[in-house]
């Protein structure tokens, strides 16, 4: 039987794009990782009030900005394959989902570590710590629904909608700390009036985040390149059954 | 050697602030390598496939000089 050739053309073209920017994706995620950790624990100073705890600030803010970045990327190309088919982009957000995961659940955990010395407590249910455990449970729920259905177009499908509807998940996250009491403390970053932060913390902490952002970049190659031949492999294994 | 125990001590939240980098160091690095040998499996799944189907097409070709 003659496999449609015309299916590969276009992740064909985006795999040797991504192939190309994969090496200096993962050069410059070395150097920014070793510049940001230096700066971070090194040369920044300590919190007036907070001391030492306020480093672990440059792993837990750069984490939880990926875990709604990736999350609005995943929603983003959840739409575009719902509405133009678009071949690329259900793998997309399924190779981009578990490293949203990962970053949520390290969110989680450095946010906890940091709460115990500062606010006397590892958890507390307020609404910030709760819609980002939310959050996980909705990137495991989208891996559950790819690995439980056979037909992975069908797959593709359930799992673009509990993207989009669980989108609404974003906005009260970034909100939740200025609409509710919590402990957790509100923007200082991304607000109006610009960052709230000196720059000796301020810019460890964005070199953070580009590291991790282009940490994000080299990971998430490596994981579409595999979903797209993983797609290539399963048709040529049903074309070598129907010959 | 004095420096170095007080820049592990963290001015006494060591104990919050390592665990915090070393579970985000452990947890990224798990994720590299399994991506990395999750498409290193469907690589090696995928050429034997790959062969056969080209050899097959170069089969289905009339016999004769325009093989290659």
């Amino acid at each position: 039987m003659a496999v449609d050739l015309h299916k590969f053309a276009n992740p064909a073209r985006f795999l040797r794009i991504t192939s190309a920017i994969f090496p200096w994706a993962a050069i410059v995620t070395v150097l920014l990782l070793a510049v940001g950790l230096y700066l971070a624990l090194f040369a920044s100073p300590e919190d007036y009030q907070q001391g030492a705890t306020v480093r672990i600030m440059f792993v837990h803010v750069p984490a939880a900005w990926m875990a709604m970045s990736i999350y609005v990327m995943m929603a983003i190309s959840s739409a575009t394959g719902l509405i133009w088919k678009h071949p690329v982009a259900d793998l997309s957000a399924k190779a981009a989902a578990p490293i949203g995961a990962c970053f949520t659940f390290l969110a989680l955990v450095t946010g906890s570590l940091w709460g115990q010395p500062m606010w006397g407590t590892f958890w507390v249910w307020d609404a910030r710590l709760t819609s980002m455990l939310i959050l996980f449970f909705l990137y495991l729920g989208y891996m559950a629904i790819w690995g439980s259905f056979d037909d992975q177009s069908k797959a593709g499908k359930a799992a673009a909608i509990l993207v989009l509807i669980g989108a609404i998940n974003v906005p009260i996250i970034k909100f939740s700390v200025d609409w509710w009491n919590t402990l957790h403390q509100p923007a200082s970053v991304a607000t109006m009036d610009g960052p709230k932060i000196h720059s000796s913390i301020l810019t460890p902490l964005l070199v953070m985040g580009l590291a991790y952002t282009s940490l994000f970049l080299t990971i998430f190659i490596i994981r579409v390149k595999a979903e797209i031949l993983g797609r290539r492999l399963r048709i040529l294994r049903l074309a070598h059954v129907e010959d | 050697m004095s420096t170095l125990n007080e820049f592990l001590n963290m001015g006494g939240y060591g104990a919050f602030v390592w665990p915090s980098y070393g579970v985000s160091a452990l947890i990224l690095i798990c994720l590299i390598v399994l991506s990395i040998r999750h498409l290193r499996k469907i690589e090696r799944e995928l050429k034997p496939l790959e062969t056969d189907r080209k050899s097959r097409r170069r089969r289905k070709v009339p016999t004769g000089d325009t093989v290659q």
